[in-house]
């Protein structure tokens, strides 16, 4: 059984706004019966441009109902520049939360939302721009870039909460993976112009960093690495296994770990090795 | 609010008297079978009381039986027992239509251990594909495990017939017969089959309990090596009182067979006939003509499953459904999907399974609450909307 929130099951037993507005301004359309839910959304605008009205009809389950039921709630009053910046998580946090492996029902009422404005703007939406990764559900890179991107996801069990894409075959797991890396470097990049870390953000990071970029590269060789302490721009480090004996350590400290934080962390960082 | 139960395929409640045989295994009668004493020494011959009982319901001998901890325990044993004893065979045989115990085995046998495994479709009805079953059997197939009869849809499948074939071949059999045991005549000297699984909680003992036939002169290996208990077959210190409610709740399974069938089984007709006449776009999953008296699968297209549920748990309604949303994954139940109910079928599956327990009142409240609820979901649902402007 599924832990629901009071405001979801509230939303779910006496949904809000349901039906269909015949002389609507924008309409969007979601899914499918064979994906398991679907979602059609339609607004009504008043003369300031604002949403005076939005009706629903969903196929799927509680928390598809609810979402959809809560999703009209929230918009209702909004201009459409304020609507198309709501995201999936707006909708979660509205419901007081949704049950992770239920996020892609939240995901359903951004996509409808967002189907409805383009609608009216007379824009084409263009969803399966992008290759295919998921042929179960039919999901593009896009889409899972975007999901990973938004909700900070790391695993492919998260992508397939949000998003569905490999929660059929998975044929695609491999290439979620490589989504997901790709993605989580860019935004590493990007993490790094940040500069008002504070110093567990930092220590966070260049574990994560290590972690994942550095000791994947060591373990093959049978050797390891461990963060030890962080100080005034300078990484700790111990080095381990056949790191720890090897003639050339130095030189892969230097020339590659050290590489990699400056890369994906901070330029300023230097790294030296704690010798017992 | 009355709770109104009819998952018992799921699970069942544990019958009183089962209970109150149980009891005392875990005050006065604590001692280790195993033990040299007369206070352990009689808690043994319990045990073996309690096996005769299970034995006398499927009409085997008591040292066929070995005890396990459920279902998935007894359908494992049997799995890699006797691929351990045919080391050079490397096919094996199973349906689409298993419950995960059995399925989601096979499929780690194919993708682990370099097994090739076939797997037997079914119909729309749900009945097996007898012919390309029986073209599967070669010298290098191991094992057939066939369950006796679908947990989802209730659909029995011929295994007189199944089991008789298989071992013309010189081929062993398995079957899972948790849904069968209890609620069907189980002879394993009419039903030729050399290994056979049973659950207790599904026949009214509690949970934790199971047990696995195992026909004398077939080959054997422990799944749980330790120490002697059930002479070698399973090492670990029994689960007395579990055992000793199984034994009771065999013993009640085989007393009331012939008399709770059809009255459980008019119950269920009375519930899928109201329910089919009062909601327009149903339909039955699984051939009615092989079908367990208690199990009713019905399809409401246009909605959702667990959306039902839900909507029925406000009434205290417990069922379930082969819907995707309510198991997690994202697919619909497997053993729909190979029967070819279309999605629009599948997604609003509910399953009734009925029990003794069970009464007429129970049912009549089922029938006059479900038809608002399917009404009051469709009314929701876009798709319903198109269907009624074409």
């Amino acid at each position: 059984m599924w832990e629901y929130t009071d405001k979801v099951k509230d939303h779910f037993i006496n949904p809000r706004n349901v039906g269909f507005i015949d002389d609507f301004d924008g309409m969007g359309e979601v899914g499918s019966l064979a994906c398991g839910d679907a979602l059609k959304l339609t607004f009504k605008l008043d003369d300031e441009g604002r949403i005076s009205d939005a009706k629903f009809q969903t196929f799927g389950c509680a928390s598809a109902i609810a979402s959809s039921s809560a999703l009209t709630e929230m918009i209702k009053g909004m201009s459409l520049d304020e609507a198309a910046k709501i995201t999936n998580e707006d909708i979660a946090v509205y419901l007081g939360g949704l049950p992770k492996e239920k996020m892609h029902c939240s995901v359903l009422g951004r996509d409808a939302l967002e189907h409805a404005i383009a609608n009216y703007r007379g824009e084409e939406i263009k969803e399966k721009e992008g290759e295919i990764v998921c042929e179960c559900f039919g999901i593009t890179n896009l889409e899972i870039e975007r999901a990973v991107t938004e909700s900070g996801l790391t695993t492919v069990e998260d992508v397939t909460d949000y998003v569905k894409a490999g929660g059929g075959c998975g044929n695609c797991h491999d290439r979620i993976r490589e989504i997901i890396k790709e993605v989580s470097s860019q935004s590493i990049t990007e993490r790094q112009k940040m500069e008002n870390l504070t110093n567990i953000q930092k220590i966070k990071l260049i574990e994560e960093t290590l972690d994942r970029e550095v000791k994947p590269a060591l373990n093959k060789d049978g050797g390891d690495i461990e963060l030890v302490d962080f100080n005034n721009g300078t990484v700790f480090v111990k080095l381990h296994g056949t790191c720890s004996n090897c003639a050339s350590s130095q030189l892969t400290l230097k020339n590659y770990v050290e590489t990699k934080i400056k890369d994906l962390v901070s330029p300023e960082l230097v790294v030296e090795e704690v010798v017992q | 609010m009355k709770t109104i139960y009819v998952d018992n395929n799921a699970t069942t409640q544990v019958d009183e008297s089962v209970l109150q045989e149980m009891l005392p295994y875990f005050t006065e009668s604590y001692g280790n079978p195993s033990s040299m004493h007369t206070f352990g020494g009689n808690v043994a011959a319990d045990i073996s009381k309690a096996r005769e009982r299970v034995a006398a319901l499927i009409n085997a001998e008591p040292e066929e039986i070995v005890f396990t901890s459920c279902g998935t325990e007894s359908d494992s044993t049997a799995i890699w027992a006797t691929i351990e004893a045919y080391p050079d065979k490397k096919h094996i045989v199973t349906s689409r239509v298993e419950h995960p115990a059995i399925k989601n085995l096979f499929e780690h046998l194919s993708k682990k251990k370099g097994y090739t495994v076939s797997f037997v479709p079914v119909d729309k009805k749900g009945n097996l594909d007898l012919d390309y079953l029986y073209e599967q059997l070669t010298p290098e197939t191991a094992i057939v495990s066939i369950m006796w009869a679908n947990n989802e849809t209730g659909v029995i499948y011929p295994m007189d017939e199944i089991a008789a074939a298989v071992r013309e071949k010189g081929i062993v059999f398995h079957t899972d017969a948790v849904q069968a045991v209890g609620k069907l005549e189980v002879d394993v000297k009419k039903t030729p089959v050399g290994l056979l699984s049973l659950s207790g909680h599904k026949i009214h003992a509690p949970k934790g309990v199971g047990a696995l036939y195992l026909k004398k002169g077939t080959k054997f290996s422990p799944f749980l090596i330790g120490g002697h208990q059930e002479h070698g077959r399973r090492g670990g210190t029994e689960n007395v009182a579990s055992l000793v409610g199984l034994g009771r709740a065999a013993e009640l399974a085989k007393q009331k067979l012939s008399n709770s069938t059809p009255k459980i089984a008019a119950l269920r007709d009375k519930l899928e006939k109201n329910l089919l006449e009062r909601i327009p776009h149903s339909m039955v999953n699984g051939d009615p003509q092989h079908r367990l008296p208690n199990t009713s699968n019905i399809s409401y297209e246009y909605v959702e499953g667990e959306a039902i549920l839900l909507m029925m748990n406000e009434f205290g309604i417990c069922a379930s459904s082969g819907s995707a949303c309510t198991s997690g994954s994202l697919e619909p139940s497997h053993v729909l999907r190979a029967m070819g109910v279309p999605f629009t079928a599948a997604h609003g599956s509910i399953r009734y399974s009925l029990s003794d327990y069970n009464t007429e009142e129970e049912i009549d409240t089922i029938i006059e609450r479900t038809p608002p609820i399917i009404e009051r979901l469709r009314e929701l649902s876009p798709f319903w909307s198109q269907r009624k402007a074409s």
